[in-house]
């Protein structure tokens, strides 16, 4: 499956549209930038002009303010100008079509779009069209549909490597809504390509894609068999609408048996770490004493993101950190 | 009727030349007949069919045609095409897509309810009539909706729509009828008359919001699935009803292996039974969504490649009887947007031929036996005489250069659309001329 279309004609990324098919050595290349932008002993991430002058666009076509205000942190710790556009709420309610918005706004001099929309695969149609009209400008996926959240991943990647080192020999759990999860997908590819030999991914089998076998990941519909002698247990998001309904019967129900409790984390190791993409809910797919426990590194992946996110913005317009 | 654009073209008087087609490969896949012939032409009927230097008494050919090195074959009957009139005109009009029809060699066309408003009052399918017959170029028998408004919740007048020109009755895909019981009145009522029902098999619930084929691909793309089981769970329910009614039902649009073998099984029981795949079902899979791209958003979905020999396969055993195009023109605007949202459909009149001539030679497939396919088992299902090439029959007709490349491009198509993945692709097989009731409606050669 070629996914070149993050790639120009000389193996450089251009785009970041997904992890699936992102050279491991760009991947790692990015996770180094991320480290030389944070200071690790005061857990702070540092400011740099390395865009000074450069124009980033957030292009929500899907709401979410945590994670437009990561991208926006990013930005000005770059030194770029950012622009923040909820086009939810602007031009396709005024019937623009999603193109027509593109264009105009390349029109604006944008040098980056951060793109999150709604539909599966829109980053895409967005690069291709950018790619005949406005070819200097990046796009970044920030989540699209059920497909795939790259900056997601790679946060998580830079965590795991933090707290872990070596991929090569970790067992990772995720667990939670993969159907749905963006999140998943992203960080499925990321971890296969470097290198983890065990990945798994527990769900009740309403909420598992078809295909997880060939994606390379073991499913699991028991939470205890799935987490046994786990490093890494990555929890997703389960969205409101679906705790009720033909896919789950009830949150307190889904707790009892997917979600993470003290008792069920001791079957990972000792010293395994718990993620979470948030927002959390807790006491349904993850337990107080879990989310603010000793093993949860979930607050340091907020702050990793930034410094991934600047990495790849940095990495896009080709300057290095 | 306001539905319709206007349109000032005259109901001219008839003017039908004397024609020779002299020295095609004639074959006519209902008789097996594969000789080179020539064929006389006259009032719009074949005359007589000759040995090659003979002509029939006293005629003298207005035009004569030297087709050596062509295939003359009956012009094809399609058993899908949307000519989006009424309301879809932003996305094509009559004049444009019956103009891709005979340039596709499509002589007889049926094109499907699913209008604004859909085809379920005697006036509109009058006019439909009215207007495709005032441009004089292919047949067009169109499909009525099964019920008012295709809501799936009153029967349509059925005999008033037949005396309009109705061929048989549908619901869109896009619609599937969530009321068993109303389905089964509808066959029920079809039955008492003797129509036919026409169906594309589609649970109403089982995937109804998906966008692709429920698989590794779909997966992986984070597209919502269309499982195989939405089409063989009405399947199992239309035979049932089928076996309750005996009505005759004309399984549309088959994408599943497990269709075709559903299928196979119920011609075998005897049930009155017959069934259509589009051509690019033939050729594309899941896989070929690539990135995201929307020209392979169709209903029913591409499935998996087993599902694509499953296809080709049931015609070559005869499971399935005919090749449709299942053409479905579609405007930039409403296609040039993210793979979900995405207006389903591709075009298909003007690559019904290459396209099924591909499969063919891929596959080892005789030229009578795909022709056959295109021809008079389609017609059969329409239940005319069409698709075969006799004397004193209907002069319509397809000559075609079977081996002559050609690159698809927009520029090389008639449709309004330029919804197609074999944009850039090169085909063998091109229409040369069509000629309906004994009248060249259509000619690449500049004779």
């Amino acid at each position: 499956m070629p996914r070149s279309i993050q790639l120009n004609a000389k193996g450089e990324l251009t785009h970041l549209l997904s992890t699936e098919g992102l050279p491991k050595a760009i991947l790692l290349r990015i996770l180094d930038h991320a480290k030389d932008f944070l200071d690790v002993s005061k857990m702070q991430v540092r400011n740099t002009d390395l865009l000074a002058g450069k124009s980033i666009f957030n292009i929500f076509f899907e709401n979410s303010t945590r994670t437009r205000t990561t991208f926006e942190i990013a930005a000005k710790k770059l030194s770029a100008d950012i622009v923040n556009l909820n086009v939810n709420a602007s031009s396709t309610a005024k019937g623009e079509s999603l193109l027509d918005t593109i264009d105009n706004l390349a029109a604006m001099r944008a040098d980056m779009f951060v793109v999150r929309h709604a539909q599966s695969g829109a980053p895409y149609l967005i690069a291709k069209h950018i790619n005949q009209v406005a070819p200097h400008i990046h796009v970044m996926n920030a989540g699209d549909g059920r497909h795939a959240h790259p900056t997601q991943a790679l946060l998580d990647m830079f965590t795991i490597r933090h707290y872990k080192g070596d991929f090569t020999q970790l067992r990772v759990a995720i667990v939670g809504d993969l159907l749905h999860s963006r999140v998943a997908r992203s960080g499925i590819h990321a971890l296969t390509t470097l290198g983890v030999p065990d990945i798994r991914v527990v769900a009740p089998l309403t909420l598992l894609p078809s295909g997880t076998a060939e994606m390379g990941v073991r499913a699991f519909t028991n939470l205890d068999e799935g987490l046994e002698d786990v490093d890494v247990v990555m929890m997703l998001r389960l969205q409101n609408e679906r705790m009720r309904g033909a896919l789950l019967p009830s949150p307190q129900e889904y707790f009892k048996h997917y979600g993470l409790t003290e008792q069920r984390l001791k079957r990972a190791k000792s010293d395994a770490i718990v993620m979470h993409p948030g927002p959390m809910n807790r006491g349904v797919e993850i337990d107080s004493v879990v989310a603010d426990g000793a093993q949860s590194v979930i607050l340091s992946q907020v702050t990793f993101g930034i410094a991934v996110r600047m990495a790849v913005m940095s990495t896009l317009n080709g300057v290095a950190a | 009727m306001s539905h319709f654009s206007a349109t000032s073209v005259p109901h001219l008087p008839p003017v039908f030349p004397r024609l020779a087609i002299c020295g095609a490969r004639l074959i006519d896949p209902a008789t097996g007949l594969d000789e080179t012939r020539d064929v006389f032409i006259a009032d719009g009927s074949i005359l007589a069919i000759l040995p090659c230097g003979q002509s029939p008494d006293g005629f003298n050919a207005d035009r004569v045609i030297d087709a050596k090195g062509l295939v003359l074959a009956p012009g094809l009957v399609d058993l899908s095409a949307r000519l989006r009139e009424p309301g879809f005109e932003y996305m094509a009009t009559l004049e444009s897509e019956m103009k891709a029809a005979v340039a596709g060699g499509v002589t007889r066309l049926v094109c499907p309810p699913d209008t604004d408003p859909p085809l379920d009052e005697p006036g509109l399918v009058e006019m439909l009539k009215h207007r495709a017959r005032n441009l004089m170029q292919a047949h067009v028998h169109p499909l009525g909706a099964l019920t008012v408004g295709l809501a799936g919740e009153q029967l349509t007048e059925m005999a008033e729509l037949t005396e309009a020109g109705c061929v048989g009755f549908s619901q869109s895909i896009r619609f599937p009828l969530k009321d068993t019981q109303v389905l089964f009145r509808a066959m029920q009522y079809a039955k008492t008359f003797g129509y036919s029902i026409w169906a594309e098999p589609r649970d109403p619930w089982l995937g109804i919001s998906g966008v692709a084929h429920s698989g590794p691909m779909a997966g992986r793309l984070g597209l919502p699935g269309i499982p195989a089981a939405a089409e063989t769970l009405r399947l199992l329910t239309l035979f049932e009803l089928v076996r309750m009614t005996s009505v005759r039902l004309h399984v549309c649009r088959v994408s599943s292996a497990a269709g075709v073998e559903l299928i196979r099984k119920a011609k075998a029981e005897g049930l009155p039974v017959t069934a259509d795949v589009a051509v690019h079902h033939l050729h594309l899979t899941d896989v070929d969504i690539g990135d995201y791209d929307s020209n392979l958003r169709v209903d029913p979905p591409f499935r998996g490649q087993r599902d694509r020999e499953a296809l080709r396969k049931g015609l070559v055993d005869g499971t399935i009887d005919a090749i449709c195009s299942d053409h479905a023109p579609v405007d930039d605007d409403s296609k040039q947007l993210p793979f979900g949202e995405a207006e389903p459909g591709v075009i298909g009149l003007e690559l019904l031929l290459p396209l099924s001539l591909k499969w063919a030679s891929q596959d080892k497939v005789g030229l009578g036996h795909v022709l056959s396919l295109l021809t008079h088992r389609p017609a059969a299902i329409l239940s005319r005489e069409a698709g075969g090439i006799r004397v004193g029959g209907q002069a319509d007709l397809c000559l075609f250069d079977p081996q002559s490349p050609w690159v698809v491009t927009t520029d090389t198509l008639f449709s309004q659309g330029r919804n197609t993945p074999f944009i850039g692709h090169e085909l063998e097989g091109r229409v040369v001329a069509t000629m309906v009731d004994g009248r060249c409606v259509f000619n690449r050669m500049g004779f």
